[in-house]
């Protein structure tokens, strides 16, 4: 039966080891036209502003003032990225972007590492040590991640006050870990649940107890999560403006809030070229971040959702 | 007998379900012990309290006479063998063996002598630098095994460790569990929901149901005289013939009633007296249907299908109003609609009565 089908559709000359069948589809179909299409267009959409910004930053100011944005540069000059870095101005301080980059790797390593360590240790034990009171402390800690921050901004004022930090990095790392503390574990219980739960039960008759199954049993299970932790800890924290302005003195300030006092200052020339090189300069650590990491961000993701 | 693992009403709900209720177990030095039971009987959950990974909510458990209810798992000479293996991924099959005594802080010698015993008992020695990813099912679960080998245990405790393996598999290692057993001697638990499993492995057999064990008995007792219609419809494939019917007297001998056809109660042992007018059910398992037999009492009979299957020949007969399932030999073959004799054996026969399902 099948082999008479076979027999009509095949060209009689084809011998039967060739394939047959319909023809693959071409490549420069009215469909594929419409697909890829729409892509370029959105991929220019969101790569044009880029590309003004880099080409600006490249630019010395009177070339700028010729005002052909979409130009490239006829003369590539990196006078701009070495202002923006090293001598931009700030209120009182003419040292550049170079002290906020230094202010924000003090605050986003630290409050990535401790909030991760501290996040996972509590999702692992959410997930697989169920504590009395475990389903109340775990509502209340998702709750927290729906109130808005500006409500708490005030009261945690003046707790930072009392407790004298205030204005210190310390006391920004603190804020920072506990803001991320809830999406957090929320990221790392949902990933340990979804591990098989009896690994867990095969190291408890083998006799591990909370940390060692936590350090030799989890961990080497869970890079995937903590990457994911990772980037969105340092994307998030290193993004920070908020927090930045309102917990920290002007030495301190972390680099988006020097990128906007550099950009938004109204005194003497709008220097174009430097306010782009600063902001892609602010904006790099994020995208390297990204693009160092995306595959196992996607990875980690992924293996979230799935049950393993 | 010696107990091994004795546990005194045992209670464990869950918010306001009931898994287990007041339920008492003893269990032999030695003896091969199999819980079981469908899904959600609770014969998992009474493993996971053996094992110490449940807290009980009333009871009490002793494993070697010694009282274990509230001790961690690793203190109360268990092993465990999961359905799904439950091997560390992340370490090599000789790193999975020896974790656990890794963490009992055992010296290095003693860890390399266990786990060359273990790897030579379930012929696993090649696959010690490998990783479980690189092992195939069967493999995987012999690993598992080696994990509660090594560990020396009193007690051995199987959470439906053949389920994930195919058919093949599943036989061999059912084999070599039971080798295992007899050469080790050691007390093991059991629980599964394969029939086949329980029936082949079991010194005893505890069937389970809705957190109640329904009967406790060895596998010939419990295939032969079910306690009830729960046991004997669970156990046996096809499932018993079950005839609703009642008892009648006959020239002062009790008979069985069904859809106005008798059937002589000779030869079955009733433990109590058959009372005519008693509303019962007979429960006949289909190897012991005779068809066409000579000299016995017979009832006609027509045959609806025939499923063969090689060794044996299963037939449906449609009989006064019932379809029963009857097994002969692969060589008697019979065309559907052919008519036939069939009788009972009584003394292989189970009457339950039909308000309390109990075994008369």
């Amino acid at each position: 039966m099948s082999d008479s089908v076979a027999l009509k559709s095949a060209p009689a000359a084809a011998s039967k080891a060739e394939p047959w069948g319909a023809k693959p589809r071409r490549a420069l179909s009215g469909r594929n036209i419409m697909l890829y299409g729409t892509l370029i267009v959105a991929a220019l959409y969101y790569l044009l502003p880029l590309y003004v910004m880099i080409v600006t930053s490249l630019k010395g100011m009177p070339e700028i003032r010729l005002g052909n944005i979409f130009s490239p540069p006829l003369e590539i000059t990196f006078e701009p990225w070495a202002k923006a870095w090293a001598s931009a101005c700030t209120g009182l301080n003419c040292d550049g972007l170079s002290r906020g980059f230094w202010n924000s790797v003090r605050i986003t390593v630290p409050s990535t590492l401790i909030s991760i360590l501290v996040a996972s240790v509590n999702g692992y034990a959410l997930a697989n040590w169920k504590f009395r009171g475990a389903d109340i402390f775990f509502t209340i800690l998702i709750v927290g991640a729906f109130i808005p921050y500006q409500v708490m901004i005030y009261p945690i004022v003046i707790v930072l006050r009392e407790m004298g930090i205030y204005g210190t990095l310390t006391g920004l790392v603190i804020v920072h870990t506990i803001f991320g503390m809830p999406i957090l574990t929320l990221l790392f219980r949902n990933y340990f649940s979804a591990l098989p739960e009896e690994l867990f039960k095969a190291a408890r008759i083998d006799g591990a107890g909370f940390w060692q199954i936590y350090l030799r049993i989890m961990l080497p299970m869970s890079l995937p999560i903590f990457v994911v932790a990772m980037i969105l800890q340092i994307t998030g924290i290193w993004n920070d403006f908020l927090f930045g302005v309102v917990f920290t003195r002007p030495e301190v300030y972390p680099m988006t809030v020097q990128l906007n006092n550099i950009v938004n200052s109204v005194q003497g020339v709008k220097e174009y070229n430097v306010n782009m090189a600063a902001t892609l300069l602010t904006g790099a650590v994020p995208l390297i971040v990204y693009f160092v990491s995306g595959r196992l961000f996607v990875r980690g993701i992924a293996a979230g959702a799935v049950k393993g | 007998m010696q107990k091994s693992v004795s546990i005194k009403d045992l209670s464990l709900s869950f918010g306001a379900v009931n898994v287990l209720e007041n339920l008492n177990l003893d269990i032999g030095d030695g003896e091969f012990l199999v819980l079981l039971g469908s899904s959600g009987c609770g014969k998992s959950t009474l493993l996971n309290c053996i094992a110490g990974l449940l807290e009980p909510t009333g009871g009490q458990i002793f494993i070697k006479n010694k009282n274990v209810t509230w001790e961690e798992p690793k203190d109360r000479g268990i092993g465990m063998v999961f359905q799904s293996y439950a091997l560390y991924p992340q370490m090599t099959v000789e790193k999975n063996l020896s974790f656990g005594l890794q963490v009992a802080k055992m010296p290095r010698p003693e860890i390399d002598k266990r786990i060359a015993r273990a790897a030579e008992i379930l012929q696993i020695g090649p696959l010690l630098k490998r990783k479980p990813s690189e092992l195939s099912g069967g493999q995987r679960q012999r690993v598992a095994i080696g994990r509660a080998l090594v560990r020396d245990v009193d007690v051995f405790l199987f959470d439906e460790p053949l389920s994930n393996l195919d058919a093949k598999l599943r036989s061999e290692l059912r084999v070599e569990i039971k080798r295992l057993h007899q050469s080790l001697r050691n007390t093991m638990i059991y629980v599964t929901h394969d029939q086949i499993e329980a029936l082949t492995l079991a010194d005893r057999i505890a069937i389970m149901k809705s957190g109640v064990i329904q009967q406790l008995a060895d596998p010939n007792t419990i295939y032969n005289a079910p306690r009830n219609m729960f046991v004997a419809g669970f156990i046996g494939s096809p499932s018993m013939n079950f005839l609703r019917g009642e008892i009648a007297g006959r020239d002062g001998h009790p008979v069985f009633v069904t859809n106005g056809v008798e059937f002589a109660l000779d030869g079955y042992g009733a433990s109590e007296a058959l009372q005519p007018g008693r509303k019962v059910v007979l429960g006949v398992r289909p190897e012991h249907v005779a068809v066409n037999a000579e000299g016995a009492e017979t009832h006609q009979a027509t045959v609806d299908i025939e499923e063969p299957m090689g060794a044996d020949n299963l037939l449906w007969l449609k009989h006064a109003g019932h379809t029963l399932s009857v097994r002969v030999g692969g060589a008697r073959r019979f065309a559907p609609g052919t008519a036939v004799k069939l009788s009972f054996d009584m003394g292989l026969a189970s009457l339950f009565d039909a308000g309390t399902e109990e075994r008369i």
